[in-house]
């Protein structure tokens, strides 16, 4: 049986002397779109960070088609086919919204996404090409930060709570872009809040409660109350 | 005349203070970082192309295809080895690192060199001038000089704005922490960026070989006067530090005219006035 | 002082014995001119001041986080007060020693509220600049030796103390005093409520700030009274040396570089640090200064090592391992009911 795409194993990780998590286990096959959902503070995004490389851990903690990767510097795991969509968008202040979208593309992978497809999906960006990048709205920063990652043509997207601070008609507008983004074969991590949102678009959740996996599911098995149980720690 | 000589001489001499700041300027706005060697380095490139020059027999600007690409492998070791380990929110230990890098590099050129005074000769074009109107020389070795620091900041200019790597240095100056999720490595990057400023550096030094005697102790008179420049121009903005390196030189050059003993000390008075009345220069961009 | 049933103390078992090794060297040292031989006293003297010069950089750079690479501003300028007032107004060079500190804190004021628009590494090159400025400006006042500098009259010198050895008594004891002085100072600054504020800045700025803490009024106090005492100690240098002249006045080599090898090495933002780092500068001193060039090479080697493996030096490397602290600064809430609860000590602040 192949090695999943992703896999992370009894996964600890520290800021300084605080434990964020604690023997996290999560598993992504190719193609697949898992959800990471929980309470604020619980996690997710630090998960997310060890993912890529942001948070150091032990090497054999993430695994990557098998290869154990957990602890190298980000731009190594970059190269290995893995791109984030960064938990507040955090676009290059002094870049246009164009140089955003190109200097994601520096790996230069082979695939389907480029400055044009970008556009494409996102008509606001190609409009604003050559603005600067803090010149968007919230919504359209987010846009631009998803288009960012894309043109690295990744195998496995991340994308954490991309509905921070935005309003929901634009939250929708995104959601909406979402299905062909991880189209063809793409595979995702999703971090929400909004727990809806999550279960429509994966195939599978796992819920973190301070740190530790509460619960691991089929989408289309869980119950509102399982959920609420797992997020809150009943 | 003699005051219309003076302003002039003091425009070009501008043009060798520019290339003096431009690196010092880059680097700060990339990492933020001061590097207190800077102006020893500079000295250290002159004395490179002297014995480049001694030993090949070659002319002082020849040399430059020697040295400019060695300082640039310098400054990428240098970087990636050391400098890097200091970069962080707390300034103090860059500052200290480079400025123990300064009395080593000092101290080393006293040992291989010895304090003498040295120069390098260009020949000929040393004293060729350019005959202008209203009874002007101008030497056509400064003017080289000129034109060319002009074309090192619009050469620098569009790396920085129109190419990938100036993508990647604006991008890695915005937001190190991340600029790894997107495949670069910063710590390649910062040595890059350095090594762009100690090839602009081997360029001043060679220039500062020609056109005047040096010896090992020039190195903080050469950092402060590139340091000026880049405050009276203007954080950020290389044009701005063309900018405030005429200003300086023509602050010298006036004040040599008052008193040849007041030349620096004009320079510094200049420095101070801007300081005091546009304390973000004449045309910042970022902020200090 | 008590708050809800808990206390906040200072001190320490350790500092406390500190405390006790402490008087008894200082009785050691205030009795050396009995037991020590001239050239001895002339080097405890020397370290004396090196000592102070190293205490108030790091007052500046460590606690108020302003880096300057220009001190010699100060210690120049109050070298050349102190021959002017002993030249031209006929002051005791004893007595002119406080004067040139006032006068380095008046200076000061104008000084910082300009470089003070600079910000971090330019603030450090920033007060190089106003070093040069006064070393040009010196160097043109014809009265006091123009660039070649001018020697104290030897009238003056002699109205310091009656006989050679006295004089030399003298000096060796003002120096001392000088470095406990400015170690009390900085010690009591650090201990205050203002100093709570300050060691609060060296760790989080821009936390602090919004705390409430005034960080301009408190870094412009600073850098007037570190001004101050670098000033003083610039007009008892000069007074030992006899001799004055705008090169050696604002060395950069003497008066920052040495200074900021000893903090970097003993550990900055520390008050032990700058006495660890003077030992260990003059012991590489003594043994090493006969390499010339090669000796100073070492120094910045040694200084980039440090930096760069242990950047808070040796004290703090020992401070971090075992929480140590010779002048007890850090404030401990203790429980009110804890059994093994220190005494509250009677200086708390």
């Amino acid at each position: 049986m192949p090695d999943p795409l992703l896999a992370t194993h009894e996964l600890d990780a520290f800021y300084g002397d605080f434990q964020a998590l604690f023997a996290v286990s999560v598993e992504l096959g190719a193609g697949e779109v898992i959800a990471i959902i929980g309470a604020n503070g619980a996690g997710k995004s630090t998960l997310m960070r060890a993912i890529t490389g942001l948070v150091p851990c032990r090497p054999g903690m993430v695994r990557l088609s098998g290869e154990a990767v957990g602890g190298l510097a980000p731009h190594r795991i970059a190269a290995r086919g893995v791109a984030m969509v960064p938990e507040g968008r955090q676009l290059f202040a002094s870049l246009t919204v164009e140089e955003n979208l190109l200097i994601g593309g520096q790996l230069a992978r082979p695939g389907p996404w480029s400055l044009g497809r970008v556009y494409e999906l996102f008509p606001p960006l190609a409009e604003r090409r050559r603005m600067p990048a803090p010149s968007l709205s919230g919504g359209q920063q987010q846009m631009a930060a998803i288009g960012r990652a894309l043109m690295a043509n990744p195998e496995l997207l991340l994308l954490d709570e991309l509905s921070l601070g935005l309003a929901p008609i634009v939250i929708k507008a995104i959601y909406d872009a979402l299905p062909t983004v991880i189209a063809q074969g793409m595979s995702a991590i999703v971090v929400e809040q909004d727990i809806a949102r999550a279960i429509a678009i994966s195939d599978r959740i796992y819920c973190l409660q301070e740190g530790r996996v509460s619960l691991a599911a089929r989408a289309g098995d869980v119950s509102r109350g399982d959920i609420a149980n797992a997020y809150f720690g009943t | 005349m003699d005051w219309v000589n003076a302003v002039v001489q003091g425009i070009l001499l501008g043009g060798l203070y520019a290339l003096f700041a431009a690196g010092l300027s880059l680097i700060f706005g990339v990492m933020r970082l001061v590097n207190i060697a800077h102006g020893d380095l500079i000295v250290l490139a002159a004395f490179l192309g002297l014995t480049v020059t001694t030993t090949l027999g070659i002319n002082p600007l020849a040399s430059l295809a020697i040295v400019v690409p060695l300082m640039g492998v310098l400054g990428y070791l240098v970087q990636r080895l050391i400098l890097n380990r200091t970069i962080s929110d707390d300034i103090l230990p860059a500052l200290l690192v480079t400025f123990g890098l300064s009395v080593i590099i000092q101290n080393a050129l006293l040992e291989i060199y010895t304090a003498d005074p040295r120069k390098m000769n260009a020949g000929a074009i040393e004293t060729a001038s350019v005959s202008l109107p209203a009874g002007l020389n101008i030497g056509v070795l400064p003017l080289i000089m000129f034109v060319t620091a002009v074309a090192v900041i619009a050469g620098l200019e569009r790396v920085f704005f129109h190419s990938s790597w100036g993508r990647a240095f604006r991008a890695t100056s915005d937001n190190p922490r991340i600029v790894g999720l997107m495949g670069l490595d910063r710590n390649h990057v910062h040595a890059l960026a350095m090594a762009l400023s100690l090839m602009v550096v081997g360029l001043a030094g060679v220039f500062l070989g020609i056109r005047a005697s040096f010896d090992p102790a020039l190195g903080p008179g050469r950092l402060i006067f590139g340091f000026e420049a880049v405050i009276i121009g203007g954080l950020g903005n290389l044009w701005g530090t063309l900018a405030g390196g005429i200003i300086l030189g023509v602050s010298q050059n006036i004040g040599a005219q008052i008193n040849p003993g007041w030349q620096i000390l004009a320079g510094h008075l200049a420095f101070l006035v801007v300081l005091a009345v546009r304390p973000r220069g004449i045309f910042p961009r970022i902020e200090g | 002082m008590t708050a809800a049933g808990y206390l906040v103390v200072q001190t320490s078992a350790a500092s406390r014995a500190a405390a006790i090794g402490g008087a008894v060297a200082l009785a050691a040292l205030a009795a050396a001119p009995l037991w020590a031989g001239r050239a001895d006293l002339r080097l405890m003297g020397e370290i004396f001041l090196y000592l102070a010069l190293a205490t108030s950089w790091n007052l500046l750079a460590g606690y108020a986080g302003l880096v300057s690479v220009g001190q010699q501003a100060f210690v120049g300028l109050g070298g050349y007060m102190l021959f002017a007032l002993a030249i031209f107004a006929g002051l005791s060079p004893l007595a002119a020693i406080p004067v040139a500190g006032l006068i380095g804190a008046v200076v000061a004021i104008p000084v910082a509220t300009l470089i003070f628009r600079l910000r971090g590494a330019y603030f450090a090159i920033g007060t190089w600049v106003v070093a040069e400025v006064f070393r040009l400006g010196f160097a043109q006042v014809s009265a006091l030796g123009g660039g070649s500098g001018t020697s104290l009259p030897a009238q003056m010198v002699r109205s310091i103390a009656g006989s050679r050895e006295l004089r030399e008594w003298t000096t060796y004891w003002v120096a001392l005093g000088m470095a406990l002085a400015v170690i009390a100072v900085t010690y009591g600054l650090l201990r205050s409520r203002r100093g709570l504020a300050l060691t609060a800045i060296r760790d989080n700025e821009l936390a602090s700030a919004s705390l409430g803490v005034d960080i301009l009024k408190a870094k412009f106090f600073v850098y007037v009274v570190t001004a101050a005492l670098t000033a003083a100690v610039g007009a008892l240098i000069f007074l030992q040396k006899l001799r004055i002249s705008p090169d050696a006045a604002f060395s950069v080599n003497d008066w920052t570089a040495f200074v900021i090898f000893i903090v970097v090495i003993g550990g900055i933002g520390t008050i032990e640090g700058p006495i660890i780092g003077t030992i260990i500068f003059f012991a590489l001193r003594e043994t090493l200064a006969d390499l010339g060039t090669t000796y100073l090479l070492i120094l910045g080697v040694v200084a980039i090592v440090v930096m760069v493996k242990a950047p808070k030096g040796i004290w703090g490397f020992i401070h971090s391992r075992t929480g140590f602290e010779l002048f007890p600064l850090t404030r401990r809430v203790i429980a009110a009911h804890a059994p093994t609860s220190h005494a509250v000590s009677g200086g708390s602040a």
